[in-house]
């Protein structure tokens, strides 16, 4: 065998290039583990963290889910509820792993609309607190609840967007003149929504542990909806070209899409609070709600006033954007998690952003003038705005 | 087989089941008077259930009785039990005139304790120990404290009572290693507390740094089983705040481990407030009244009563007796304070 051509030295220089880096880097990793890593370590022990990610109400108790967001393991001790040690029940372990979660079981006889204050000591004596701001009944995953969560996420989501899409007759009769102006409102609008849930993630990132890198996972599911859509656009978009079809209708389906995870964002923050009783959903609140998404039906069908399109597509795309609300709030509601609420509003920004990306290219190809006349400036400023003014419905 | 474990964990399993409904009820009726009998050695009938129609209803079942340590006190921990009667009377020598010179070791240390049910607390101790010794003597007697700095920190002692400036632990400071004597006599008779001048003040004490002299007078008190008590606050996680409080030390010892007494038994208790960063702890004393000496600098008492208010360094002397057997608690009537741990019982036998 010593008879080797020169490629296969090569070959075998390329394999062993593969596989030493990854020994080596073995190697290292079992040194640093026995003693290696002594010359770095400091004699002070890193800070514990500990997360209190979920609180739940149940009759005559008190229930958390926590996790070890720090970089060693922790172990619980006391539990204090309003500046009282109170009995506990850990599991599985009072012990945890990094990164491990454990549930906490307070027996405590919790009064319905009463602020809380609970407290979890560590062996250390740090301390780690959550309040709550009103006490109420976790909703169980139950038919009523389901059906409840169904209803708001109709109301905020489905019922807003069908009505904007009943603008479609109107939107037609205006003249050609006022087609970019349409297109340049509906921008202000869509930009206008991805910069309220680039917000509203940064703000929920913000008070979650550092552990989870939650920004850059957001930055993932940002580009991640921007890169797939963007290229499920441009293959739908070809085909539909080489068949001689209508790309308009790309593009609203596309709008749907992204406002669609938007409104699935939307979903999990209004079943999120609802469920832990930080927003009555009154009347008002609704119709906020209401008043504001029907913005979005406009901007659905604001691509399609040159087309032919049959009422079948139209209710499929009212249903693709404001259908995932109904989802959201069922998520949200069941199973609320910070970090996966930023995730799905850094998706449903990406997919705004690439939907944005989209308008502007289709308005770049067609319009004759400047992107930048004057109409299209001041539908845009005024989308933005009519979405500010709407916007202002839903903060209570 | 220990029936008494088994029965403390039905108990904490069965009022957790018991969450589910009405039907519960019963089964944590059952289950807390399984731990209450535990508790009391199946003898003192306390009074913590309410009858209300035929079913006999727990009254707070999850927090009259605190919690059960998980982790009992153990090494590097404290044993306030032994604590509550021990008295450091110094070593003894009898001058040529006739009086009294007693000579006391005291060390400042930094010390991880065991400060609340598995929480250590990185303590800064006398002798080892928080809160630091009871020292004793009687008025007159020439006292001696040899004092040695084995902590990281510089420290003192500033002892209350009437001594001369250069004895009064403010500017003498003693570094690491170093030592320094106290040489003062003990006057007047009374109780004082004793803790470290350095500042800033604030953490110093709070982090242990503080015990109690009791002077007597020349003709002693009446017989009595006396006991010192000091209460303070833990500030665990170091924040300028307590997070538990206790008196001697560890948060809940006493409702844990009730301190036993008989019908007719005269009690003197010792009680000195070192609480940092609250504004006053208190005492309060149940189906019972107490007389009351502020200070201790006086042999009549001031009042009859079952509270009392003291701001940090204050202090006074508690008599009393039970008259009858039972359960009694003894607590902050502070609620909160009472809540994070400042609480215990005597079990009193007749």
């Amino acid at each position: 065998m010593n008879t080797t051509s020169p490629p296969r030295i090569l070959n075998r220089l390329a394999v062993v290039s593969a596989i030493a880096p990854l020994i080596l880097l073995g190697a290292l990793v079992y040194w640093f583990f026995h003693g290696g890593s002594r010359l770095i370590e400091r004699i002070v022990p890193p800070i514990e963290e500990v997360s209190i990610r979920r609180v739940e109400f149940a009759p005559g108790e008190i229930k958390l889910t926590i996790r070890n967001t720090g970089p060693m393991p922790v172990e619980m001790t006391l539990v204090t509820v309003d500046e009282a040690i109170w009995k506990a029940e850990f599991s599985p372990d009072r012990r945890l792993a990094r990164l491990q979660e454990a549930t906490v079981r307070i027996p405590f006889d919790w009064v319905e609309g009463d602020p809380y204050k609970v407290a979890l000591f560590t062996s250390t004596g740090l301390s780690f607190e959550k309040e709550i701001a009103v006490a109420t009944d976790t909703p169980k995953p139950t038919a009523r609840m389901f059906w409840i969560f169904a209803a708001i996420g109709a109301y905020v989501g489905i019922v807003p967007v069908m009505l904007g899409i009943l603008w479609l007759p109107f939107l037609r009769g205006l003249s050609r003149h006022w087609f970019n102006f349409l297109l340049s409102l509906t921008l202000g609008l869509l930009v206008f929504l991805g910069i309220d849930a680039l917000k509203e993630g940064f703000e929920i990132a913000a008070r979650l542990p550092g552990a989870f890198s939650t920004f850059t996972f957001g930055a993932i599911g940002f580009l991640l909806a921007f890169l797939v859509i963007t290229a499920l656009d441009t293959a739908v978009r070809a085909r539909v070209a080489a068949r001689g079809g209508d790309t308009a209708l790309v593009l609203a389906y596309t709008i749907a899409f992204g406002i669609g995870v938007h409104n699935l964002g939307e979903g999990l923050a209004i079943g999120g609070a609802y469920a832990v009783g930080e927003i009555a959903l009154g009347a008002l609140l609704l119709i906020g709600f209401t008043i504001h998404n029907t913005t979005e039906g406009l901007a659905i069908v604001s691509p399609l006033t040159r087309s032919q399109v049959r009422i079948l597509h139209l209710g499929l795309l009212g249903l693709l954007a404001g259908g995932p609300a109904i989802l959201g709030c069922w998520l949200g509601g069941f199973t609320y998690s910070d970090f996966w609420a930023v995730f799905f509003l850094a998706v449903g920004a990406g997919a705004i952003s690439q939907v944005v990306w989209s308008i502007g290219k289709q308005m770049m190809a067609t319009s004759t003038g400047s992107l930048f006349h004057l109409r299209n400036a001041s539908g845009f400023l005024i989308g933005m705005l009519l979405m500010y003014a709407t916007a202002l419905l839903v903060t209570a | 087989m220990n029936a008494s474990r088994f029965s403390r964990r039905s108990f904490l399993s069965s009022s957790l089941l018991s969450l589910a409904g009405v039907a519960g009820l019963a089964r944590i009726a059952n289950g807390c008077m399984e731990c209450l009998t535990e508790k009391l050695d199946g003898k003192f009938p306390i009074g913590k259930t309410r009858v209300a129609g035929d079913d006999i209803i727990p009254v707070s079942a999850e927090n009259i009785l605190p919690p059960k340590p998980y982790q009992a006190p153990q090494e590097g921990s404290m044993d306030p039990m032994k604590y509550l009667t021990s008295f450091d009377y110094g070593t003894v020598t009898r001058q040529a005139d006739g009086s009294v010179q007693r000579e006391y070791h005291i060390w400042a240390e930094d010390k991880e304790l065991m400060a609340a049910p598995g929480i250590k607390f990185p303590a800064w101790v006398y002798n080892g120990f928080l809160p630091g010794p009871t020292l004793r003597a009687t008025e007159g007697d020439r006292l001696l404290v040899h004092f040695e700095n084995r902590a990281t920190k510089p420290h003192t002692i500033h002892f209350h009572g009437i001594h001369a400036a250069n004895m009064d632990g403010v500017f003498e400071i003693v570094p690491q290693g170093k030592n320094f004597t106290y040489d003062f006599t003990a006057e007047p008779f009374g109780l004082f507390p004793f803790h470290c001048h350095m500042m800033p003040l604030r953490k110093h004490i709070s982090r242990g740094l503080y015990g109690t002299l009791i002077v007597d007078p020349p003709a002693p008190r009446p017989p009595a089983t006396e006991m010192i008590m000091v209460m303070h606050g833990i500030d665990t996680n170091l924040d300028m705040e307590n997070d538990f409080y206790a008196v001697n030390g560890y948060a809940n010892y006493y409702a844990e481990n009730p301190i036993p007494l008989n019908v007719g038994e005269k009690v003197r208790i010792y009680l000195t407030n070192m609480t940092e960063f609250d504004l006053v702890n208190n005492f309060h004393l149940h189906a019972n009244m107490f007389h009351y000496y502020p200070s201790g600098t006086s042999l009549q008492p001031a009042e009859l009563t079952d509270t009392i208010n003291l701001c940090q360094g204050q202090r006074g002397i508690l008599e009393f007796s039970y008259k009858f057997p039972g359960m009694y608690m003894f607590h902050a009537h502070t609620s909160e304070f009472a809540e994070l741990g400042w609480m215990g019982f005597f079990n009193v036998k007749a």
